[in-house]
């Protein structure tokens, strides 16, 4: 972390701090909506990202935050015992979800995950007698704080502010320590990461558990956020949207969610101008961002840092060149 | 006498009608530096893969110190401490040469759990910056090991396989692709690593001069069996192995 | 017993389409690695062509053939140039995602730009009925189900006995053998692409007089095309037409004895246990994993 990244990061805090004062309660509203879905694709990005896992099925676990938050309170438990479930439920099915991982090529495991959302929307569809079905559980209340109460739009957004700053801060020590490497390892060249020790199977299920129980988290946070769970923001739509935020702001850099998240959720809320036509100004959007960063939003400093040094070492080379031109 | 590091015993492997390797034994002992040579299509790489867990053998025996690791995992042979390079090159294109370096010891650091607190490179940079200053690839160090040319790839490939300090260190076709002002320099470096840390290495290689000039003993592998195993004069003077492989 | 034979053909029929989409996928997967989230926008926007040439006036037949050859301009020739080709050696996240906002771009850009209703176009079999041993058929049906066999038929006729279709299929298991045995890669590329756009347009044409051309109809037919691709065999071609006619009787059954909201059930299920125990399809091959 070097100096500059450091007064970044400040002016930034700063400015998430501040923002509030000038927004009107949607905004705000949008605002959270945004911080929920970094942590969301936060996990996904470290499953599809750092390890070069398929997922697209992660909307699946955001749910399983979301019912077990709605769930638990409505049986009258504490958000604040709703959340821990949510996170470890998700960590274990997620575990679980990897085991294919091992046996299965990755295209086929990107269509294994893609059928879990589906079972886990069909059930969150169907079962009402658990889930509501298709009329959700509402009245889900906001917790309270060492006494204070988070209800209010602003309380909430810093809630939700600072859980988003502790996970996204537990992720990057993770990904500072061998771990990182690690998965680095497992995701450009799985056999040779084997024969040097790297525990494939251990890092591959770990990296779909942790994607999954950021996702349950962030669930749990959407429940109180909305308010009101049904299954239509978890389908496997949901899941395809979240893979594209990750590789929008680019997969495998740690802020590529932050983008990513802001292409996705507030996007086309900005876009709502163009009116009938905003969803297909985003997609097309999206396919020529695609065309033109393969690697995604935050590999521009990267493109532009190998563009100058290449032009360093051509304009050495003919300066070489002109050197000896004379010695035929 | 001293055991054997890595004892082969009858070993098998049949792909289909064909015997890719047909009862091969042999032996290796501490601190040597043991050649495969063979035409191809003899068997070298899939003994080869078969000793390293790659693939599992049909029939024979794998000893290493006596212990047997017939049919382990690659990810069990390397916490024993046995190394391997690749025929192709296999590096972390995207990550540092140094970090290639680290990440190739770090899993025999702590366990997985105590791994998640310990710091970025594991205490390991003392250990890399040895390797690059003996592989003189200092000046490339910081870079993504991708941007680099392919020769130095290969120097960085082969790094990565010592830098756990394995017992036994199997080298697939080092110098392949390898430009050849840059293959006497490899061999410079193995007898130094052969001398410095002692272990064992197996290499199987094309290239005579390097093989005759690097090599303790040699084996000779045709059409997936033993031929020969000698010192390099011996195998040199061997008409059998003469006539079948190395030609006049 | 009468009522199981009805659901089963009618849903050989529908499932027939499923298999021409099936088809197209997977030959687009076998060929360039690509996997086209868009596919079911790709039967949507020659489904919606022909409803406005034919509300133009053209008659049917004209209509389906200009779609076909605007179809392989647009959706074969410029979607691999313009998006496929780009992004080929970046790997299969950059063309996946380009492809997702590719299908929402066209379903928006239809619903935005033409209509956001459902049309229908008459259907090319006339409307009559067969009562075979108390069953009920449709010429609609059969001739369906004629018509897709024929072309998936025709499909794999092209790619096992012509000299092109063989080029094909060589690039599809290796390209770098076929590069250097003369073949023109890019070029039997984009015949694939060319063929997955008109098969597009045959699905197009059997579905909207039955089930209406609406700008979300990519959706469900896309998923109901990957599921059949799947179960059947994604690396062979006639795992499409086996997987597309199990998922269009499984929905039908399901949706009659079980219940309208496990409909999907039976392909997800079906689906699922393929995944897990057959990776590479009921009719699929083996792949192995590359070292």
């Amino acid at each position: 972390m070097n100096k500059r990244n450091v007064v970044l990061a400040f002016l930034a805090l700063a400015a998430l701090l501040v923002a509030p004062h000038f927004l009107k309660s949607y905004g705000l509203y949008l605002l959270t909506y945004w911080l929920v879905f970094i942590l969301a694709t936060m996990g996904l990005n470290l499953t599809v990202g750092y390890a070069g896992q398929k997922s697209l099925g992660h909307a699946a676990f955001f749910g399983i935050g979301a019912y077990t938050v709605a769930i638990m309170m409505k049986a009258g438990l504490s958000f604040w015992l709703g959340l821990p479930a949510a996170a470890l439920l998700c960590f274990l099915v997620g575990l679980a979800l990897g085991f294919p991982a091992l046996r299965v090529q990755t295209i086929y495991l990107a269509f294994a995950t893609l059928g879990f959302n589906t079972a886990a929307w069909l059930v969150m569809r169907n079962e009402e007698w658990l889930t509501g079905g298709t009329f959700g559980i509402n009245n889900i209340a906001r917790p309270s704080l060492f006494g204070m109460s988070l209800d209010g739009s602003l309380a909430y957004y810093h809630f939700t502010l600072g859980m988003t700053i502790i996970f996204a801060a537990l992720l990057w020590g993770l990904l500072r320590s061998p771990w990182g490497k690690a998965f680095t390892a497992l995701r450009d060249n799985p056999i040779r990461a084997e024969s040097l020790g790297v525990d494939i199977r251990g890092y591959t299920l770990l990296s779909f558990a942790i994607g999954a129980a950021y996702a349950g988290i962030a669930g749990a946070l959407f429940a109180s956020l909305v308010q009101f769970i049904e299954p239509a923001p978890f389908t496997v739509g949901s899941s395809i949207m979240m893979y594209l935020m990750v590789v929008v702001g680019g997969p495998g850099y740690f802020l590529g969610p932050v983008l990513g998240a802001a292409v996705g959720v507030v996007l086309p809320e900005w876009l709502r101008f163009a009116q009938a036509w905003y969803l297909f100004v985003f997609g097309t959007a999206v396919v020529l961002l695609m065309i033109w960063l393969p690697d995604g939003l935050l590999s521009i400093p990267d493109r532009l840092r190998v563009r100058r040094e290449a032009r360093e070492a051509s304009a050495a080379r003919s300066a070489a060149a002109a050197r000896h031109g004379g010695n035929a | 006498m001293s055991a054997p590091v890595l004892e082969v015993r009858d070993l098998r492997k049949a792909y289909g009608a064909i015997q890719a390797v047909g009862g091969v034994s042999f032996q290796v002992m501490p601190g040597e530096i043991f050649g495969v040579i063979g035409p191809n299509g003899s068997g070298k790489t899939t003994m080869f893969n078969s000793v390293l867990g790659q693939i599992e053998p049909d029939a024979g025996e794998i000893r290493l110190n006596g212990a047997d690791i017939t049919g382990l995992s690659p990810l069990e042979l390397n916490r024993r401490g046995v190394g391997r390079t690749f025929q192709t090159l296999q590096v972390f294109g995207k990550m540092s040469v140094r970090d290639n370096l680290i990440v190739a010891a770090q899993e025999h650091k702590g366990s997985m759990f105590s791994r998640m607190f310990a710091p970025g490179d594991s205490g390991l940079g003392p250990k890399a910056d040895e390797l690059i200053d003996l592989f003189r690839i200092r000046h490339v160090a910081d870079k993504p090991a991708g941007s680099l040319s392919y020769g130095q790839q290969k120097l960085v490939d082969i790094a990565m396989a010592f830098m756990s300090e394995p017992a036994l260190v199997l080298l697939d076709e080092p110098c392949a692709g390898v430009n050849p002002s840059l293959v006497g320099g490899i061999s410079t470096l193995l007898k130094e690593l052969n001398a410095r840390r002692g272990g064992s290495f197996v290499v199987i290689e094309h290239n005579m001069d390097f093989v005759m000039d690097l090599c303790h003993r040699i084996m000779v592998m045709v059409e997936g069996t033993v031929m020969a195993i000698g010192t390099p004069a011996e195998i040199r003077a061997n008409k059998a192995v003469l006539d079948a492989y190395l030609g006049n | 017993m009468t009522d199981f034979l009805q659901l089963f053909f009618s849903g050989m029929a529908t499932g027939s389409i499923y298999a021409l989409a099936a088809l197209g996928f997977t030959l687009l997967w076998q060929a360039s690695g690509t996997i086209n989230f868009a596919q079911g926008e790709f039967v949507m926007l020659p489904a919606f062509a022909m409803v406005g040439l034919i509300a133009a006036g053209a008659p049917l037949p004209l209509a389906f053939v200009l779609t076909v050859v605007l179809a392989i301009g647009v959706l074969g020739w410029a979607f691999k140039r313009g998006v496929v080709d780009p992004l080929f050696r970046h790997g299969m996240m950059p063309i996946v995602v380009a492809t997702i906002g590719l299908s929402i771009a066209l379903s928006n850009g239809v619903r935005a730009g033409y209509s956001a209703e459902a049309h229908p176009f008459a259907g090319m079999f006339p409307d009559r009925i067969f009562n075979i041993a108390g069953v009920t058929i449709t010429l609609a049906d059969c001739g369906t189900l004629a018509f897709a066999l024929l072309l998936v038929l025709a499909t794999q006729s092209f790619l096992a006995r012509t000299v092109t279709g063989r080029a094909m299929q060589a690039v599809a298991q290796n390209t770098e053998s076929a590069t250097v045995l003369g073949i023109n890669v890019p070029r039997m590329i984009f015949y694939t692409f060319a063929i997955n756009a008109a098969l597009a347009c045959a699905a197009a044409l059997l579905v909207t007089p039955v089930y209406l051309a609406k700008f979300d109809m990519g959706v469900s037919l896309g998923t109901k095309a990957f599921f059949a691709a799947v179960i059947g065999g994604f690396n062979n071609s006639r795992g499409a037409l086996l997987g597309g006619v199990i998922v269009g009787v499984g929905e039908n059954l399901a949706a009659a004895y079980v219940s309208p909201q496990y409909k999907d059930a039976v392909a997800l299920a079906l689906f699922m246990v393929v995944i897990l125990f057959k990776p590479q399809g009921l009719l699929g091959r083996k792949e192995e994993r590359k070292v």
